[in-house]
């Protein structure tokens, strides 16, 4: 796909900021703000974005898919068209994917021409944030300071759809003071897939208990990554384990937010594994 | 104690449980995949692997375009060569053509090579059934034939067994002493085997590819199996999906380079078989009759509706080894002949009885390593989510997703009810994150899919949205002026 390429640095960017980190993570998007406004980028954020349809898609359910995703159009277009802003940032490899890439499937029959057109224009503007800043602005070190081990786990959109894995790396190598860790199976999914964590909830938890044994193994504190709905479902899955490192959105450990001495979410006090009932004992996952 | 194998026909939800259940396959599961999959990594980067797939890519493409004319130009060579060629729609023709041949020659014993195509058609139950001896010769089916399992894996059909369990097969099976020595245990097999190869009438085995130009049939063994099933008996049959198919004699080593070193990670395979027809009056050996049965079973209904793409795969078990949920779950619990990534694509469309077919399109997160180690490079993720919409196209949706996609798109669209459900989602969530003491523990189902295992964070107190309209205006009181564009 062709992405632009800016012959002045990009002043204003519309923040694409993905209904998950709207209505869960609110933090994420203040830091994602916060990183892009250190580099003189002003950020806009339009308030009629809502969901970009990735969850129909995925289930199936093209059409309603279509109708959120030319909602997305006509939502950001006028920014771009109008030259209020010179890019769209997203911190989600996920959501980029889908406007970027999936926007093309949806649109691809020959009546839906125009509306092609239409996402192809805003897919050569939108970014990832990680990608924003080093492909774009051309930044790696954005002055975090983390103390503690910390390691990445690269989520599957961002890594085999939008082909961005240096790029986050090579901004964590950057962090002061932060040990980087090795993380077995970094590139393997965590069993999320949307719809796939409730339908499939026994494969969905085997993966994720994979992860989270790589992770116990790596001895992190901290695993980074760029996309929140991973991040949920890992931090379920340590959460439920009472293990101590816990997943957070790049943009909250590059804003230098973090003090593993005092996290900001405290891992629930252990709870013990409640002790199987006996009406309990046939029940499987 | 060997366990018992997973019910193909179980519902899939079962099929499932079991298979997570199951220690032991897990075990197997995780000592094979990930080594077959290092295997295929290294011998790929030994070689321009990217240009050998797009090569291979480009070949299939080029096959899967002109298949019928490919498929005129491979009888028509077979038939000059003297073999006879067969055209079977389905499982029933396969059925009643190899019986037919096997009546006629009064076949009594057949031996058969590793077929994946024979297994989609179940033609060891018919043979058996008309009374015939069949023997499986690939170490790995016969193992699995002596327990009475159908094979687990496109290459490797016994993954599903640990080394332990598969000494308490042959121990049981074939009463011969415990032993854990794989050497052992391969000697013995051999010399079982030895005797079948010797008394068979008919051997049946699939095919690789076929090269259409010479009229030729591969089939890709490292046991040598495979050359004896074809010229050993009497009647030689191969029963040969159409899309199985390569133009020139370079294609096939094209592909033959790419099935290698994708399924074991071999540079090449220890035997090579390549049959074009049969025993002419100065061969040495090779069989007096020669079958090919073409068939089709839903692949021409699979190229018609779109599905073409899924017609170049060579059956390398690549995307199986590398696939997340095959690692956790093994091929059984798929229910099909085919399983991982391509299985979930192609058991729903081809002619074959699976139990819950439609819930394997799902049996997917879409993470698309299976892609990356495809060498044909079919974009597997893709297919299974154009699957899933033919599905709600077609009304066979789940009625929980069609509930809750109307919901949720109604929701989407308009600000209002977005921003509205996001308030009384966080206020929701928050009430259970406060009973739960921490994180959310227990929602009601469908949900609680999620919670029996994870917890789930509430819903934020304030959104970003609110977040953001509130520094700016505090922002703008500061400044006076007006920061951020609204167009």
């Amino acid at each position: 796909m062709h992405k632009k390429e800016f012959a002045t640095p990009p002043r204003r960017v519309a923040l694409f900021v993905t209904c998950m980190v709207d209505m869960l993570y609110p933090e994420v998007g203040m830091a994602t703000a916060e990183l892009l406004e250190r580099h003189n980028i002003e950020v806009v954020f339009p308030y009629e974005q809502t969901c970009c349809g990735q969850p129909a898609f995925n289930a199936g359910y093209r059409d309603e898919a279509r109708t959120l995703a030319r909602r997305f159009l006509d939502v950001f277009e006028p920014f771009v068209q109008q030259g209020l802003v010179d890019a769209i940032v997203a911190p989600s490899g996920s959501c980029t994917t889908m406007t970027t890439h999936f926007y093309a499937v949806l649109f691809e029959d020959a009546a839906s021409t125009a509306d092609r057109q239409r996402a192809e224009k805003l897919a050569a503007v939108t970014f990832e944030l990680t990608e924003f800043l080093v492909d774009v602005l051309g930044v790696t070190d954005m002055g975090a300071h983390f103390e503690g081990k910390l390691t990445y786990h690269a989520c599957c959109h961002l890594l085999r759809e939008l082909g961005i894995n240096e790029q986050p790396r090579q901004l964590l190598a950057a962090i002061k003071d932060a040990e980087l860790v090795p993380l077995n199976g970094a590139e393997e999914c965590c069993g999320f897939g949307g719809l796939f964590a409730i339908k499939n909830p026994g494969i969905s938890t085997a993966m994720g208990h994979r992860k989270t044994r790589n992770l116990a193994e790596s001895g992190a504190d901290v695993v980074a990554l760029c996309d929140v709905s991973c991040m949920t479902h890992i931090n379920g899955l340590l959460s439920r384990q009472a293990q101590r490192c816990r997943a957070l959105h790049i943009a909250e450990v590059l804003a230098s937010r973090i003090d593993v001495n005092d996290p900001p979410k405290a891992p629930a006090p252990a709870a013990p594994a409640p002790a199987p009932r006996r009406w309990q004992d046939a029940k499987q996952e | 104690m060997t366990t018992t194998p997973i019910d193909l026909h179980a519902p899939y939800k079962k099929r499932v449980a079991d298979a997570l259940n199951n220690k032991h396959l897990r075990t197997a599961l995780s000592r094979t995949t990930w080594r077959m999959n290092d295997a295929r990594v290294n011998a790929m980067g030994a070689i321009d692997g990217a240009r050998l797939r797009d090569q291979v890519r480009q070949m299939k493409e080029d096959v899967i375009a002109r298949l019928p004319d490919l498929l005129e130009e491979v009888e028509s060579k077979l038939q000059e060569n003297g073999g006879q060629v067969h055209w079977a729609n389905d499982a029933a023709d396969v059925h009643r053509i190899v019986l037919d041949i096997a009546r006629r020659a009064n076949v009594q014993k057949v031996i058969k090579a590793k077929s994946m195509a024979t297994e989609e058609v179940h033609l060891n139950h018919a043979l058996e059934e008309a009374g015939m001896h069949v023997v499986e010769t690939d170490l790995g089916e016969y193992i699995i034939q002596l327990n009475g399992e159908p094979p687990s894996h496109i290459v490797a059909p016994v993954l599903h067994r640990r080394l332990e369990d598969i000494a308490d097969i042959m121990h049981r099976k074939l009463d011969i002493p415990l032993t854990f020595d794989p050497e052992m245990m391969c000697s013995v097999a051999r010399a079982k085997l030895r005797q079948e190869f010797f008394g068979a009438d008919m051997g049946i085995s699939g095919c690789n590819f076929a090269i259409a130009e010479t009229g030729t049939i591969c089939i890709v063994t490292n046991e040598g199996n495979g050359r004896m099933t074809s010229t050993m008996p009497r009647v030689y049959v191969a029963v040969v999906g159409i899309e199985k198919l390569v133009p020139k004699v370079e294609d096939a080593f094209l592909q033959y380079q790419a099935l290698c070193r994708s399924a074991t990670g071999q540079s090449t395979s220890v035997y090579l078989s390549m049959t074009n027809g049969p025993r002419r009056p100065d061969d040495v050996d090779g069989p007096e009759e020669f079958h090919v049965v073409f068939l089709d079973n839903g692949r021409s209904e699979m190229l018609a509706k779109g599905y073409g793409e899924a017609l170049m795969c060579i059956r390398c078990g690549a995307c199986l080894n590398v696939c997340p949920v095959y690692r956790e779950i093994g091929g059984h619990a798929y229910g099909s002949t085919y399983s991982g990534p391509i299985g979930a694509v192609i058991s729903p469309l081809l002619h074959a009885e699976v139990t819950n077919a439609e819930k394997l399109p799902h049996a997917s997160t879409l993470c698309g390593a299976c892609r990356e180690a495809c060498p044909v490079k079919i974009d597997l993720p893709r297919l299974l989510l154009d699957l899933r919409a033919d599905q709600v196209r077609d009304g066979e949706g789940a009625l929980f997703d069609k509930a809750a996609m109307f919901g949720f798109v109604q929701t989407m669209q308009s600000r209002a009810r977005y921003e509205g459900a996001g308030k009384i989602a966080s206020l929701g969530s928050n009430l259970l994150e406060n009973l739960s003491g921490g994180n959310i523990k227990f929602m009601p189902p469908p949900l609680s899919g999620w919670t029996q295992s994870r917890d789930f964070p509430a819903f934020a107190k304030r959104s970003f949205r609110e977040m953001w309209q509130e520094r700016t205006s505090r922002r703008k009181e500061i400044s006076g002026e007006r920061l951020t564009a609204q167009p």
